[in-house]
């Protein structure tokens, strides 16, 4: 029996579908016409907001599951992804399961590699299917580009953000809910704390405004904020910046922060560290200003401004209101 | 408390990672380290000791030949010992027989904490440590920014995409975690000296009673069919005006590549 293909979505901080759990369905549906096969979606959240996230989902896919419960409000969503995923999809061995590599993602592709007995392939920035999926993607910080594919052509595939642009289908899908059954989950969330609430989020911003070790304190990130501003995006750091307190962590883009990939990335006072630059080559269009001009990042720039930061960004804020104006 | 840390031997990220005829990483050819976030998850073990806790501290790989070289290092900076699972059927095993093995391997080892790292540097995916707490029944906690044990239970904050979840479990349990933890220490010449009298346990497929048939290239689960060299961005265009007029360039180049 040829396995139907599975979109496990997640909803964001605002509570709305990512643009990751977008990304992945458009791409499940696009296989799934390539193979002739099957494809469906779950979702897995509390009975009051599950059936909106699901609505947001079917825009994506022809069916899906959404599975409530109860427990998602104490407890963290991936064990009842998986546990969830599992019940929706019942007994289908050759199916092939795709979600974001995100932490949540990650999470529920081990529980679910586990509890099924197949492989996974991670972060898989191209899949293409032939006679199951096919996936291209980046090792040792892009350097190198591998294709893999399964043994026996199913599996799980984490799919990381900008793989395929999100694309609603014709028509929207069905929904069907189903109520979560299981054992109560073994850890508890006792508090949610926020601490950039409002701010837009580095992996949802078009651009990204962001800065290292050269802009030289939480002050100077106040300068990158109005230039964020003046482009409708969002503040990122290198982990210099991060380590020395600067900015939260959940700012940080690089292979131990966020791999992102907006449309326009401005590195400012950034060095661009294989580790940095591991998290933000896939951004469309990259601006550095460095004083340096033998600073690595020069290397996959596409415009490099040797210059002080100091000087550069109050200059482009006041450029960019010059030419709005 | 006990505590054992899952350290996997990983080819220095400094180094030049190539991959072998076999299309798989040639470890061989780079000097091996710690997995950077594993170190981070030691270094969060060894703070509980030095708040004054009594921890003793386990470390546990499954690696090649390069194993000690890597584990040393970690008993180095003040584990108390480590066991390594290395056999020649394992070479090319992927995350679900490396789940397989860490999940026989911790079957036969005491502890109340497992901690590992949220992710391997060598291209892993971030997925043995659900994997292997879903095999071996354990709470999962992930993606810890600060890790606390209180009584029989762990507490960690989790990073969010916003801030941080609070997190509570009984122990025993796995906790993953990360750079957010705090930078790890340099052994000290006396902890390097005194790295080379604690014992290293190596553990073969028969110890653990694991089928040779199971890991390995063989029964892999995933394949690598190709490989190839990216193309590389073209070259940058370089500024170098005054201020003002690097930023008109910075705003026609956006404009012109419409980015905005
Ligand atoms: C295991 C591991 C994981 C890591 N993960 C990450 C990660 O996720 N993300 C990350 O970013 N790093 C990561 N790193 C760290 C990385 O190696 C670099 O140390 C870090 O990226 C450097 O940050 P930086 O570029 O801000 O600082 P620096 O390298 O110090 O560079 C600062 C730059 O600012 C320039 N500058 C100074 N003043 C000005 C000015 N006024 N105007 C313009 N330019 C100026 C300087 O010329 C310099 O190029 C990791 C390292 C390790 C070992
Ligand atoms: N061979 C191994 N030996 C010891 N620990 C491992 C091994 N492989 C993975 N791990 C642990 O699991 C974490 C996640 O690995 P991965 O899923 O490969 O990215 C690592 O940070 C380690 O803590």
């Amino acid at each position: 029996m040829p396995g139907t293909l599975w979109a496990i979505a997640e909803a964001g901080p605002d509570g709305h579908l990512t643009k990751l759990s977008a990304e992945v369905a458009t791409l499940v549906r696009g296989l799934g016409a390539a193979a002739g096969r099957d494809v469906a979606g779950v979702v897995v959240g509390t009975p009051d907001a599950v059936a909106a996230l699901a609505g947001e989902l079917a825009a994506y896919l022809p069916r899906v599951v959404a599975v409530e419960a109860a427990a998602a409000a104490t407890s963290p969503i991936a064990a009842l992804a998986a546990q969830g995923a599992l019940q929706a999809m019942g007994a289908d061995p050759n199916a092939s399961i795709f979600m974001g590599n995100f932490p949540d993602g990650r999470d529920t592709a081990g529980l679910l590699m586990a509890a099924l007995g197949v492989g996974v392939i991670s972060n898989a920035g191209g899949v293409t299917w032939n006679s199951g999926p096919v996936a291209e993607k980046g090792v040792f910080g892009g350097r190198l580009v591998t294709t893999s594919s399964f043994a026996d052509g199913h599996g799980i595939v984490t799919v990381p953000l900008g793989s395929v642009p999100a694309e609603a289908a014709a028509s929207a899908g069905v929904v069907e809910t189903i109520v979560l059954v299981g054992a109560a989950p073994a850890v508890t969330v006792l508090e949610r704390v926020s601490e950039a609430a409002g701010a837009v989020q580095i992996e949802e911003a078009k651009v990204i405004v962001s800065g290292g070790r050269g802009v030289g304190g939480p002050e100077g990130f106040a300068i990158l904020d109005s230039l964020a501003e003046a482009l409708g995006g969002a503040v990122g750091a290198s982990r210099a910046a991060v380590d020395a307190g600067w900015i939260p962590y959940s700012r940080q883009v690089g292979q131990t922060g966020k791999i992102v990939k907006p449309e326009v990335y401005i590195a400012l006072g950034i060095s661009g560290a294989v580790q940095h630059k591991v998290g933000m080559q896939g951004a469309h269009t990259i601006v550095a200003v460095n004083t340096d001009p033998d600073a690595p990042i020069a290397e996959f720039a596409d415009l490099f401004v040797i210059g002080n930061l100091f000087e550069v960004v109050p200059a482009l804020v006041a450029e960019l209101a010059a030419r709005k104006a | 408390m006990k505590i054992v840390i899952l350290a996997k031997p990983v080819p220095d990220a400094t180094g030049q990672e190539r991959l072998g005829p076999d299309l798989r990483l040639d470890r061989v050819a780079i000097p091996p380290v710690i997995n950077g976030n594993d170190e981070y998850v030691l270094e969060a073990a060894l703070r509980l000791r030095d708040a004054g806790a009594e921890v003793s501290i386990t470390l546990l790989a499954m690696a090649g030949a390069f194993g000690p070289d890597a584990l040393r290092k970690g008993l180095a900076m003040g584990a108390d010992n480590a066991y390594l699972v290395s056999d020649a059927a394992l070479a090319g095993s992927d995350a679900r027989a490396t789940v397989r093995v860490l999940a026989a391997a911790l079957a036969k080892l005491e502890f109340d904490l497992v901690l590992a790292g949220v992710d391997s540097s060598d291209g892993g995916g971030g997925v043995v440590a659900a994997a292997l707490a879903s095999m071996s029944g354990l709470p999962y906690l992930s993606y810890a920014t600060s890790i606390a044990p209180d009584g029989g239970r762990i507490r960690i904050k989790r990073f969010s995409a916003t801030g941080y979840d609070v997190l509570e479990a009984p122990m025993p349990a796995l906790v993953t975690g990360m750079q957010a933890l705090g930078e790890p220490r340099y052994p000290t010449l006396r902890g390097i000296m005194g790295a080379r009298s604690k014992t290293i346990t190596t553990w073969t497929l028969a110890d653990l009673g694991i089928d040779p048939a199971s890991v390995g290239a063989d029964a892999a689960a995933s394949r690598v069919s190709t490989f190839s060299i990216p193309d590389a961005r073209s070259a940058a265009r370089v500024v170098k005006d005054p201020a003002p007029e690097a930023a008109k360039q910075i705003v026609d180049f956006l404009i012109e590549r419409r980015a905005i």
